[in-house]
């Protein structure tokens, strides 16, 4: 019973983990299934997202619930800005091409960040407590956070409106046809720009709460930008065109990771959580090379 | 006028086939070479060469390596450094433990180990492409380095997993000075250089190229897919193992296993795209551009005036933003910006 | 497009060659340079410390400098990279007269400069990290661990934890988690820890976090499971603030976590909010108010000279580490200058002898304004460390306070020992003959 129930600890704090990945792996899939472009900045964009809250709440003293609304139209701001600067002067060219872009926008926002800014690491406070829930420390001895509790609700929301947004409103109709085919799509009289606009303006909204969680998480500083190498082995095992992959495959590393890291990790001298998600999701893509949920590509000679 | 190929006959096999088929990048490359091995020598400061040269045609070695990959076989990846670190850290132990082993012999065998590591991490390639392949690749990125950090075999047991790079010495000569290591450098990457630039256009470069266009239609055509990938990843190994082992013996000498870190794999990356995929000019055109732009832009600000807070970060801000900046202007790199100065040359200075 | 490309340049350009014409310095200086890093991961722990190094150099000038000689600096940004630290130590050495002391405040960039600075013959101090076995100064002229290594201070921990459960025997069969950075850095102190294990008979768990660290509930899940009776932080950058955090999220007590001094930062515990009061860490220096710092206050920040955009953070962990950096190399040029001459430019080799030579005991503590700041120093060719001892504070919630009111100090003799063994081990496989320089 001991046993079982620590497995269940390890899995339960994998799984909660694993949510935390996925809020930033949305923001890579939203991009991505818009626009084909694997956009390198997302762990940029939450660090410059969870920084410029705390500036702001900071620099005019006003509070949080002020600050958050004023973030969200920088963030959609920077995001339509990304669009107009770096994207439409690059539509057409080769994947790799726009990769590097958003590695280039990476260190243009991460200087902006610390130039606006500075450079000090800072608290921020939620005011979610995170700390263990009492009753199911009492009856389980269990620790789970009640945290981890929000933020897997506050991302179940997420997604339950993206996938709304994607298959029932006619912007999803929109962006699911610039992604199948740019000419294709444009011929048909689908403004493009304004499509992708939307989609970076979105995706900065993602970066904001997953830079708010994370932040408040790890206090907001720089680091925050790491996060996004916890993602990519999410989205490379949930495929990088399905939202739900992103959940999925987030509470599939997380999970397996914690489990190896506790079960694995002491025989082989540990810390193998840093490669293990990787190493799990290149297993995985070599039976299904487009990812758990990714599109099947079909090519033709 | 200058530069045109027009009137020079090729009359045998053996002249067709030569690497420079013009005689002006010939002498081109000839004198380029006169000028790396004798002119720099002679005025270069201390500081240019450990500051600047040095790195620059390691991480040009190193760019040439990945650009095998990336720029011909066409397949991504992300875990360049690693493949520099199993280079270093192997030469290290052939070193240390063979004794009398010649060093020069250490960077080869210490490439071939890189290149079996390649093989084995470019196994996946065989199934999985682009951006998934990128981002499986960081898997070998991080697995070799949590490997040296862990065995202390690889590291003589040090208690840390810090490696102090041997003495480096040729049939009794000792290179010592930043000079001597930077002629010992632009040898070995000279070399390997127009090694990799006849490789290219032979029958494996093409097969490379072929399965790059399109792997099914390569197939078709009678290519074997999975010999010209693991090849690919086997020489682009090589060359990165062999850059991995001069950066320590050559360039920071003693090193952690973290001084192969995701960043540098990334610069490197950066290198091949800005600098051109596909070229090996490109490559060193790229290296050149990507180490020396943030010494430029950071003397550049630094004497703005501004207060170094402000400064770093503008640095950076720049630095993003010209990289945005040439992919648009140039999406093929600076090494198309050369083709084309060509090509402008081959009429200049009668356009019409 | 092109136009604007060309104008671009050419302002540069015109940039860069005022530039260089106009950076020559005046006989008379001391010229410092100054590989910092202000931006990337590590900055805030960057931006403090070097704040510190020129606010004290700022403090020196306006009392008159060292002897009439004033000090002048130039500052390069490495980024934290080591690569980009050479290049940057490459390019400041030899500017305005030559570099005669570096400091680079990052493992990597130490390494990589290792080898430099015995050629250049340009001293280099790494306060509190680096190679612990530098501290033999027969094999490593030119490295100065200075006041304590990390093997001092994985000493002073143990040492520490052993006065607190009541005596160095008490420890026997207790359980002692060393949770580290898993890199060069966190496994350094591993052989000390051991021979401790070994010697007093408590139980060693070494669980290691991956770089960056900002996710740990797999490790705390299983200290958890351990049940230690301390654990150790060997930790850096933001992997800190998530382990208190995730200390608190899993119910272990912080009073039980003893974290290393990079650890031990406003930087570290404030992003870890309430969840991290309690909890202790080693430090070199006795935080609190001293009259250096006031001066400091007073002369450069009233002055409007001051480094720090941020005045609340004058006198906070880091910048108190950068004024004492500062101090340290100011004592050594003085110390040199008594021997080479009064009121001139030492050089790289002066500065290195004044380093082997130093001596800052109560007295000359009392007239610099930082009695008990840090621990009394005295190095010699042997000791380059001239210390070793390590002090413990703890975060109330607001700042951090000192717990032991003198200083700790682990088995001197066993570390000294193990410096022996591993430099002498470094000096076989370089080929070098150990030896004091004489004079």
């Amino acid at each position: 019973m001991e046993i079982f129930l620590r497995f269940l600890e390890v899995l339960i704090s994998g799984l909660l983990s694993g949510v935390m990945y996925s809020l930033v792996a949305l923001g890579f899939v939203l991009i991505y299934k818009a626009s084909g472009v694997f956009n390198f900045a997302q762990g940029a964009m939450v660090f410059f997202a969870a920084l410029t809250t705390v500036g702001v709440t900071e620099k005019f003293g006003v509070p949080l619930w002020v600050a958050i609304p004023i973030a969200i139209v920088i963030m959609a701001l920077l995001g339509l800005a990304i669009e107009k600067f770096v994207l439409r002067p690059l539509v057409n060219q080769p994947d790799i091409t726009l990769f590097m872009a958003t590695i280039g926008l990476t260190f243009f926002i991460e200087g902006l960040a610390q130039l606006v800014w500075g450079s000090t690491v800072r608290p921020l406070e939620l005011g979610i407590p995170d700390v263990p829930i009492e009753w199911l420390l009492d009856k389980a001895g269990m620790f789970i956070s009640f945290f981890d509790l929000v933020a897997a609700g506050i991302c179940a929301v997420l997604v339950t409106a993206l996938v709304l947004l994607f298959n029932k409103t006619k912007i999803g109709r929109a962006l699911r046809a610039v992604a199948d085919d740019h000419q294709a799509a444009l011929s048909v009289g689908i403004p493009l720009h304004h499509v992708w606009g939307i989609v970076w303006a979105v995706a900065g909204f993602i970066a904001l709460v997953a830079g708010l969680l994370w932040g408040s998480r790890n206090g907001v500083q720089f680091a925050l930008t790491f996060v996004a190498l916890k993602a990519l082995p999410v989205l490379i095992l949930g495929g990088f065109t399905s939202v739900p992959g992103a959940i999925v495959g987030g509470l599939i590393i997380g999970a397996t990771e914690k489990l190896a890291e506790v079960y694995i990790g002491p025989l082989v001298g540990g810390g193998i959580e840093g490669w293990f998600p990787y190493v799990l999701a290149l297993l995985f893509l070599l039976v299904r090379p487009e990812g758990l949920f990714g599109e099947k590509i079909i090519r033709r000679i | 006028m200058i530069y045109r190929e027009a009137g020079q006959y090729k009359t045998t096999y053996l002249n067709d086939s030569q690497i420079f088929p013009i005689a002006q990048d010939r002498v081109a490359v000839a004198l380029l070479l006169v000028v790396a091995f004798v002119a720099i020598p002679l005025f270069a400061t201390p500081y240019i060469f450990s500051g600047i040269l040095i790195p620059f045609l390691i991480l040009a070695l190193a760019t040439l390596g990945l650009n095998i990959l990336t720029g011909y076989a066409g397949q991504i990846s992300l875990g360049t450094a690693a493949f520099m670190a199993v280079g270093a850290f192997a030469s290290y132990n052939f070193m240390l433990r063979v004794p009398g082993m010649p060093v020069l012999l250490a960077f080869v065998l210490g490439g071939i180990c890189a290149a079996l590591v390649g093989i084995l991490f470019g196994l996946p390639s065989l199934r999985i492409r682009g951006f998934y392949l990128a981002a499986s690749t960081l898997a070998t990125q991080f697995f070799v380095v949590w490997c040296l950090t862990k065995v202390p075999w690889f590291t003589n047991n040090s208690s840390s997993g810090v490696i102090t790079a041997q003495q480096v010495e040729i049939l009794g000569f000792k290179f010592e000075t930043p000079q001597q290591k930077y002629l010992l450098v632009l040898a070995v990457v000279a070399v390997m250089a127009l090694l990799a630039k006849n490789m290219v256009r032979s029958t494996v470069g093409r097969s490379w190229m072929a399965v790059r266009d399109m792997d099914v239609a390569a197939e078709v055509i009678g290519f074997r897919i999975m010999k010209s990938k693991l090849t690919a990843f086997a020489v682009s190994s090589f060359y990165c193992g062999v850059a991995g082992a001069l950066y320590a013996f050559c360039y920071l000498g003693t090193v952690e296993p973290e001084a192969y870190n995701l960043d540098l794999s990334f610069r490197i990356l950066f290198m091949v795209i800005i600098g051109g995929l596909g070229s090996i000019l490109g490559s060193f055109l790229g290296a050149g551009f990507i180490v020396l732009l943030p010494i430029f832009l950071s003397v550049v600000v630094h004497y703005t005036g501004l207060p170094n807070s402000v400064t770093s970060n503008l640095e950076l801000m720049v630095f993003g933003a010209l990289i945005i900046f040439f992919l648009i202007v140039e999406p093929h790199g600076l090494a198309r910006l050369w083709q084309i100065g060509k090509e402008k040359l081959r009429l200049w200075p009668f356009p019409h | 497009m092109k136009f604007r490309f060309t104008r671009l340049l050419a302002i540069t350009a015109v940039a860069a060659s005022t530039a260089l014409t106009g950076s020559l310095a005046a006989a008379q200086e001391q010229y410092l340079p100054l590989l910092s890093y202000r931006v990337g991961p590590y900055a805030a722990g960057g931006s403090g410390f070097f704040g510190g190094m020129i606010d004290y150099f700022n403090l020196v000038n306006a009392n008159g400098g060292i002897n009439g000689v004033k000090l002048s600096w130039e500052e390069c940004e490495t980024e934290y990279n080591a690569s980009r630290g050479v290049e940057c130590y490459e390019r400041l050495k030899s500017k305005n007269g030559g570099a005669s002391v570096v400091e680079p405040l990052g493992t990597g960039i130490a390494y990589g400069i290792l080898d430099r600075v015995a050629t250049d013959k340009i001293p280099m101090t790494t306060l509190g990290y680096g190679r612990s076995d530098a501290a033999n100064g027969a094999v490593f002229p030119y490295v100065y661990p200075l006041i304590t290594s990390y093997w001092s201070q994985a000493a002073g921990m143990i040492k520490y934890l052993g006065d607190k459960a009541g005596g160095m025997d008490k420890l026997k069969g207790k359980k002692i988690v060393h949770l580290y950075h898993d890199s060069a850095f966190g496994k350094e102190p591993l052989p000390v820890l051991e021979a401790y294990e070994k010697s007093l008979g408590f139980t060693l768990i070494k669980i290691p976090v991956p770089h960056p660290g900002n996710e740990q509930n797999s490790q705390w899940l299983q200290i958890r499971q351990a049940n230690p009776d301390y654990v150790i932080l060997w930790g850096w950058g933001v992997m800190n603030a998530v382990a208190v955090k995730t200390a608190a999220r899993v119910g272990f007590p912080r009073e039980k976590m003893l974290g290393v001094w990079w650890a031990g930062s406003e930087e570290d515990t404030i992003p870890a909010g309430d969840a991290a009061k309690g909890y202790s860490t080693m430090t070199f220096n006795t935080p609190g108010n001293y009259p250096v710092i006031d001066d400091i206050r007073k002369k450069v920040y009233g002055a409007g000279k001051g480094n720090l955009s941020d005045k609340d953070r004058i006198g906070s962990v880091y910048h108190m580490r950068g004024i004492t950096a500062g101090i340290i190399w100011v004592e050594a040029m003085r110390n040199a200058q008594a021997k080479y001459g009064k009121g001139k430019v030492m050089t790289g080799e002066q500065v290195r002898w004044g380093l082997e030579n130093l001596n800052i005991d109560e007295t000359r503590q009392k007239a610099l304004g930082v009695l008990n700041m840090f621990p009394t120093i005295k190095t010699s060719c042997q000791d380059h460390e001239g210390s070793g001892a390590t002090k413990v504070q703890v975060w109330d919630g607001k700042a951090w306070k000192a717990v032991t009111p003198s200083w700790v100090m682990g088995d001197r003799a066993m570390i000294q020992k193990m410096v022996a063994e591993s430099s002498a081990k470094y000096a076989a496989e370089k080929k070098i003959t150990a030896a004091c320089a004489a004079g």
